[in-house]
């Protein structure tokens, strides 16, 4: 009589790759919910394009290539993907911006190099990366809180100019100005110093006004995160540890042309950086060690590009150059196979 | 971290699923009809049977006995007469069948006479190793290598610490646990033999935290300095190498044994059997199995005659053995599938789980995404993505660079991976490639070297015919007379030519006939 044969192990635990990616979802909403409360609802319509034309997109992509489509479409993967590169957008770009940038993101970072876990590189920062240096003007012009202009963006403006354009919006100039990030370099570019520069009124406590309670919005997601482990502390804690040490350390010795390392860590990408992008496994180091080094360089270069670099963020650029040092960091950073090497000496402890 | 005790890195907290069996004290079950004794139910060579068909045997009388040093001998478990000797199927992952011997009960279940060996203490170790190998005791936690050979303490007899292994980390098997609650003092009588033979100074029992009446049992029993330890209750604390660690802190070396940790480890239940060969000179006839799972109307543990076929087990729980849909035996993580549940218990079956549905069938496999929840749980510190990935692109070489073979294919990797890879099953792939690769390899050396022989033979004969042609030729071109008295041999022979010459020049005067003849 022959019985059917199950193979050992028997039992699963609750884990998919859909939950993990349903997880990432959830942990970013805190963010998605203060930023259309300070910036308006431009990144909600943008967000609902994207992952229309990302879930397309990779439907697509998996067809050509020959793939069940099914399994992999409700994996959950190009809807994260999507969602964090319009995290990266002004959320009053054109809507273009948003199509080309998926499309980059989905079927050249991705499909091309081979589909879900095996993309070097971040598909979203590959995407966001595309944009800025393609297109510099729409991806650099960023509104400021409606704290700050008084003027917010609701549902139907925010519609009106991503998908006709600004021409027709009066209060146009009052929504846009410079970034904290971006006015911090333009400003020390002209020889200002921090405090002068500070006591412009886009700047908060720590950051920008506005984007340092979305910096708190992300730091929280990400706990949540860790709580339910679907992200380990290593890359968090690296990156943001290296870039505070660094901006501390140069702020130390010259705070005139140096922001405090507050201000780094609570302005522009630093935190979702931290939390939802540098922790991407696919494209990360991949052990305990690995991680740490990896963050670290993530942190250390963000620094290098925000102070000495021509853009006023560094965060995608660090990040899709530490996707490229991966396969060396993964290399050199095997741990120590239990009752291999030191540590044992024949077991006699 | 490797000095440090109570703990090992990795591992599952896993629902084990043993209050299922773990409430009733074992049961004794009845004698089957029919018994099946596979001579293979060890690690080693097969035993050869002493007996015949036909030939009446009694229970705990020698029916096969080791093949090799590495082999163990088989004992029939009731008696009964042996009705045939061939190929049957056995619990074996393969599914294949083996070599058997077949006893029909004679329900009277007589019983060999066991001659008690005495104080043990007073026994030569040699004798008293011997005494365990003639019970036919083997790993009875699920190895199944032969327990003599483990209590070898080898010429440099540093084994300073015996473990008895009564973790019972797998879920749902319960044996162990109601052995030592049950048999406690054969247990701890057991860890003091196997103290004496290896020479060791300390004895620890590990039993995890989840089984607080065996740890009382054993407590209640202990004597003569054996200690009881709890173990935190984590999957997989009861993998040799992990309980080592906790208990002593010390780690196998990954090429080494527990031997070169200074530790031999023994499971409970073959300490049990080591007692009652030495204490009461019986060999090894029974066990108790837990029979489990949702198939089984009545999950409990029973004490089970060796040879018993395994449908007979699940009829006696309530099981049908023709509607049963798989029975897995072992636990739910390291356990493998029967073909056919004739196969009989054995040595090493500590537990039959009916019907348990795969967790994941129905989940797709999906691609790896390096999330490393792998890494977090593998007790053996190995990087499970990795393996994983130079495994299925066959790079056999690769795959041993990142320590492919110090996996001890525990399943936690598999178990937490969202993708659902079969992970364990991969790296069994690639351990059992690279046997195959390394056997062919053996083979293609083995030709090599045959061939090259060959080769070298034929030159050789090659170049003496060459030889030989080169001094034929030489001696006919030079004049006969150089060379002829270069041979002593030659130059007797050429005397005696010219004697029987002269001899017959004498005789040719009288005798025509003579010469005609020549």
């Amino acid at each position: 009589m022959a019985l059917n044969r199950p193979i050992a192990p028997l039992v699963h635990g609750d884990h998919s790759v859909r939950g993990v990616m349903v997880r990432v979802l959830y942990a970013l909403v805190p963010a998605l919910l203060v930023y259309i409360g300070f910036f308006g609802f431009g990144i909600l319509i943008h967000m609902v394009l994207a992952v229309v034309v990302a879930v397309a997109a990779e439907a697509l992509m998996l067809w050509l290539r020959g793939r069940p489509v099914r399994p992999f479409v409700s994996d959950g993967s190009a809807p994260v993907t999507a969602v964090l590169l319009c995290f990266a957008l002004p959320p009053l770009a054109p809507w273009w911006i948003t199509v080309i940038g998926v499309l980059f993101a989905i079927v050249v970072a991705k499909h091309l190099y081979g589909g879900l876990g095996n993309n070097p590189f971040n598909p979203a920062m590959a995407g966001y990366v595309l944009l800025l240096v393609s297109f510099p003007l729409p991806m650099t012009t960023w509104p400021v809180a409606f704290t700050v202009s008084g003027e917010y963006p609701g549902p139907l403006m925010s519609a009106a100019i991503i998908f006709l354009g600004p021409d027709g919006v009066a209060s146009w100039d009052a929504i846009t100005g410079a970034t904290p990030l971006d006015l911090m370099k333009t400003q020390l570019g002209l020889n200002q110093v921090v405090p002068e520069i500070a006591a412009h009124p886009v700047f908060g406590d720590f950051g920008g006004k506005g984007w340092e309670w979305l910096a708190n919005a992300f730091f929280l997601g990400g706990l949540w995160l860790l709580y339910k482990k679907v992200i380990t502390w290593h890359i968090p804690v690296a990156m943001l540890g290296s870039l505070f040490l660094m901006s501390l350390v140069f702020a130390a010795i010259d705070p005139g042309s140096h922001p405090s390392p507050l201000f780094h860590l609570f302005s522009g990408g630093a935190m979702i950086g931290a939390f939802f992008i540098a922790t991407d496994p696919v494209s990360a180091a991949t052990s305990p060690r690995g991680r740490l080094i990896y963050g670290a360089g993530i942190g250390i270069l963000t620094f290098v590009i925000r102070t000495w670099g021509g853009y006023p963020d560094g965060v995608a650029f660090a990040v899709l150059l530490m996707n490229m040092m991966v396969p060396t960091i993964d290399y050199y950073t095997k741990p120590r196979v239990f009752g291999h090497g030191p540590g044992h000496d024949h077991g006699r402890g | 971290m490797s000095t440090r005790t109570g703990d090992f890195p990795g591992g599952l907290h896993l629902d084990g699923h043993k209050a299922l069996s773990s409430g009733r004290a074992v049961e004794a079950m009845p004698v089957p009809p029919v018994l099946v004794f596979p001579l293979h139910q060890h690690i080693g060579e097969p035993a050869v049977p002493v007996v015949e068909v036909g030939e009446r045997v009694l229970a705990g009388q020698l029916i096969a006995q080791a093949g090799d040093y590495v082999s163990a001998p088989v004992h029939a478990s009731t008696s009964g007469r042996v009705t045939a000797i061939d190929k049957r199927p056995v619990p074996h992952p393969s599914g294949l069948h083996a070599e058997c011997i077949v006893v029909e009960a004679d329900g009277e279940d007589r019983e060999a006479s066991f001659e008690a060996p005495g104080d043990f203490d007073a026994m030569d170790l040699s004798a008293l190793r011997n005494r365990i190998r003639e019970a036919g005791i083997v790993g009875m936690g699920g190895a199944g290598f032969p327990t003599f050979i483990k209590l070898n303490p080898g010429p440099q007899g540093n084994i300073d610490t015996v473990v008895l292994n009564g973790a019972e980390c797998e879920p749902y098997i319960t044996c162990d646990d109601r052995l030592m609650q049950e048999r406690a003092a054969d247990v701890v009588g057991g860890a003091v033999v196997i103290r004496h033979a290896v020479g060791a100074g300390r004895c620890i029992i590990g039993v995890e935290d989840n089984k607080p009446q065996a740890a009382a049992a054993l407590r209640a029993a202990a004597r003569d300095g054996v200690t009881v330890q709890t173990v935190v209750t984590r999957y997989p604390a009861g993998g040799e190498k992990q309980l080592i660690k906790i208990l002593t802190g010390r780690e196998v070396p990954s090429d080494g044994l527990p031997l070169n940790a200074g530790v031999v480890v023994q499971n409970v239940a073959t300490a049990a059997a080591i007692y009652q060969a030495v204490g009461e000179g019986r060999p090894l006839m029974s066990r108790v199995v837990t029979v489990t799972g949702p198939g089984v109307a009545e999950p409990r543990n029973l004490e089970v005659r060796l040879g018993t076929p395994m449908a007979d087990v699940l009829r006696h729980c309530g099981a049908d053995p023709a509607a049963v849909g798989a029975v897995v035996v072992g636990g739910s993580m390291m356990g493998f599938a029967i073909d056919d549940v004739a196969s009989p218990v054995v040595k090493t079956t500590n537990c039959l789980l009916v019907d348990l549905a795969v967790d994941d069938a129905d989940q797709p496999q999906m691609p790896c995404i390096r999330c490393g929840a792998c890494v977090e749980v593998c007790p053996q510190l190995l990087l499970p993505q990795q393996l994983y990935w130079y495994a299925k692109s066959r790079d056999f070489d690769k795959v041993q660079d990142y320590s492919l073979f110090d996996c001890i294919e525990c399943g936690c990797c598999n178990f937490v991976c969202p993708s659902h890879i079969p992970l364990a099953s991969y790296f069994r792939f690639a351990k059992n490639e690279i046997w195959a690769q390394e056997r062919e390899r053996l083979r293609a050396d083995r030709a090599r070297e045959r061939h090259e022989f060959n080769l070298a033979r034929k030159e050789q004969e090659e170049r003496e015919r060459q030889e030989r042609h080169r001094r034929k030729k030489a001696r006919l071109k030079e004049p006969a007379d150089a060379a002829e008295p270069a041979d002593p041999k030659k130059a007797v022979v050429q005397e005696a030519l010219k004697r029987a010459q002269a001899r017959k020049e004498g005789l040719e005067s009288g005798t025509e006939g003579t010469e005609k003849r020549q």
